[in-house]
């Protein structure tokens, strides 16, 4: 089936006239409508903005004009992306009746490319888990076996590509929301460099760790996706000028004398002995394929997750402070919400979940008088030591392995009541973020009860050309990434 | 041993978070944010001496981009989104703030 083939396989048909955006289109809506009852992963589907897509593509081609680099590849985008017109939720009550007047960046992007979008995926509400339990309209389920977690924040955009839905999806990373729920479902799972893709239109969680990537079924498309999404946007200053690499043609030139920096004491600890033997099988792999493996320290990683707690939670403590009920989202009944200074208080208690608050809570203390120096500035200044360490890594090796996640796919409700716990389960991922740098998960096996295991590399800044190459070389030599879950 | 939040700090917490709280609420967070705490003071045992914050992981700093006019979003359009919009006077309706 065509909707298996990936997105190059889907756009090069439509591109040929083989087959017309409007038929893939109809096949991934038929997907997703018998799976969705299922795993919960979309939010929203809509049929009628999808087919209007299609038809478009479609009529630019009997026009003659080219088609985009993703015609009539069906997408869909973690709902806490903007499409206008379109509900945006962000998996939150605050704003179940949220309907943007504009696009994020990242969407119109996918839109000018002939990308034709099937719907919105569930998430953690505000991208706030790494479960997706904490999303308003109930978690989404693990494509693998319902009873896990397909992982978290873009928990619903891993499980959607893990299920053959759609060939790519988008999601956003702060601490590794695309990676885990990657590595979760058995898919490709890119965080570019701090700045490679604007975040216009992307509901802000963590304004410095916030980033916008793809899922796909394969390394081939995560680099056309990611070909598609980079660049300058003048309407985010954070989105870098660096020129775009045409991504594709060096997937295929191998790593020979690529260094593969292994943090051996980071990852001795704590770790699933499924996930053990997956690593370093992959790193047996990589070294067969012509890379060298070096031994790196990076002695700050063991604080990587406080200085993330801290640091992300302040800043989601000021972003979230525009929810108040006045000007979009959820207001509070103003017959019993008083003044305007109840209004806002009710209309955040009644619209926020518990992880949301729990966070405001703790970034808003992190913030206050008498704490800032000792958690906030304190933070910020081992995020610098973190960084240090990684430039230091980064003068011997090309990239960086790790497994992506300390265990396989944990069982839903599992962690759900200890916050603590939860957090500690990001300990492999959110380095990435605090220093900014690109990093990918790839499918490198499975556990004994059948799960995904991820293994995560992660590079020098705007270097995902060479996270995409070892990723495809990893591809050539396994086929981890064409195991599909029985659900498919 | 960490200091416990008491519901007081809790509250205080609150109140500058704009947030209500239910009793049982405030009794979890204060637990819950006790226990998160504990952990995250590990990053005061680290010597930090002349070592500067990092805010932002920039390379070279925000981008600017050229100061041209532009349009803004359609005022209905935006009202279209607000609880409690005034479209013919392009106003937000909140609750009476002066007497």
């Amino acid at each position: 089936m065509l909707l298996d083939a990936g997105a190059v396989a889907i756009r090069n048909a439509v591109a040929a006239g083989e087959v017309t955006a409007t038929a893939v289109c109809e096949m991934a809506l038929e997907r997703a409508a018998r799976l969705n009852p299922g795993l919960n992963a979309f939010n929203h589907i809509d049929a009628d903005h999808a087919l209007r897509q299609a038809a478009a593509v479609d009529d630019r081609r009997r026009r003659g004009e080219p088609a985009g680099p993703l015609a009539g590849v069906p997408v869909a985008v973690k709902d806490n992306l903007c499409v206008r017109g379109m509900r945006t939720t962000a998996s939150s009550r605050i704003l179940e009746r949220f309907v943007p007047p504009y696009d994020a960046t990242a969407v119109a992007r996918l839109d000018a490319a002939g990308a034709v979008l099937i719907g919105k995926t569930n998430c953690d509400e505000f991208a706030m888990g790494s479960s997706n339990e904490n999303s308003a309209f109930g978690a989404a389920r693990n494509p693998w076996n319902p009873a896990h977690t397909p992982g978290g924040s873009s928990g619903g955009s891993a499980a959607v590509v893990a299920a053959r839905c759609v060939p790519v999806s988008l999601g956003s990373d702060t601490g590794g929301s695309i990676r885990q729920p990657a590595a979760f479902c058995g898919v490709v799972g890119l965080k570019p460099t701090y700045g490679r893709v604007s975040r216009y239109g992307l509901l802000a969680f963590a304004s410095s760790l916030d980033q916008v990537g793809p899922f796909a079924s394969n390394v081939t498309d995560a680099a056309l996706a990611l070909s598609v999404l980079a660049g300058p946007d003048p309407m985010d200053a954070t989105c870098a000028h660096e020129p775009v690499p045409d991504l594709l043609p060096t997937l295929g030139d191998g790593i020979v004398g690529l260094r593969v920096g292994v943090p051996r004491a980071f990852v001795s600890e704590g770790v699933d002995p499924d996930v053990r033997a997956a690593f370093d099988a992959t790193l047996d792999i990589l070294r067969d394929a012509g890379a060298t493996l070096v031994d790196v320290e990076l002695p700050h990683a063991r604080y990587a997750i406080p200085v993330y707690y801290l640091v992300a939670t302040a800043e989601a403590s000021s972003n979230l402070a525009r929810y108040d009920g006045v000007r979009f989202g959820h207001r509070a009944d103003p017959s019993a919400a008083g003044t305007l200074r109840e209004m806002y208080f009710r209309t955040r208690d009644e619209g926020f979940g518990a992880e949301v608050k729990r966070r405001i809570m703790l970034g808003t203390y992190v913030l206050s008088a008498g704490y800032y120096d000792a958690f906030y500035l304190k933070a910020q200044q081992v995020r610098t030591l973190l960084r240090r360490d990684y430039e230091e890594a980064f003068a011997r090796v090309d990239v960086v392995a790790m497994p992506t996640t300390p265990t396989p796919p944990f069982l839903l409700g599992e962690k759900a009541d200890d916050p603590l716990q939860m957090y500690l389960a990001d300990i492999f991922t959110v380095s990435a973020n605090l220093v900014g740098l690109p990093a990918i998960s790839l499918p490198c096996g499975f556990s004994r009860e059948q799960l995904p295991i991820g293994v995560q590399l992660t590079g020098r800044r705007f270097d995902e050309a060479t996270l995409l190459r070892a990723g495809r070389t990893l591809e050539t030599r396994t086929s981890w990434h064409a195991a599909t879950p029985p659900v498919a | 041993m960490a200091d416990a939040l008491t519901l007081a700090d809790v509250e205080r917490i609150a109140t500058l978070a704009h947030l209500e709280l239910t009793a049982e609420e405030k009794t979890l967070f204060a637990r819950q944010l006790t226990d998160i705490l504990a952990y995250a003071r590990q990053v005061q045992s680290v010597d930090t001496s002349g070592v500067p914050a990092t805010a932002h992981v920039h390379g070279t700093g925000p981008v600017e981009r050229d100061d041209e006019p532009r349009g803004s979003l359609p005022i209905d359009d935006v009202l279209a989104n607000a609880p409690d919009g005034a479209p013919e006077a392009g106003l937000f309706r909140v609750p009476r703030v002066i007497g």
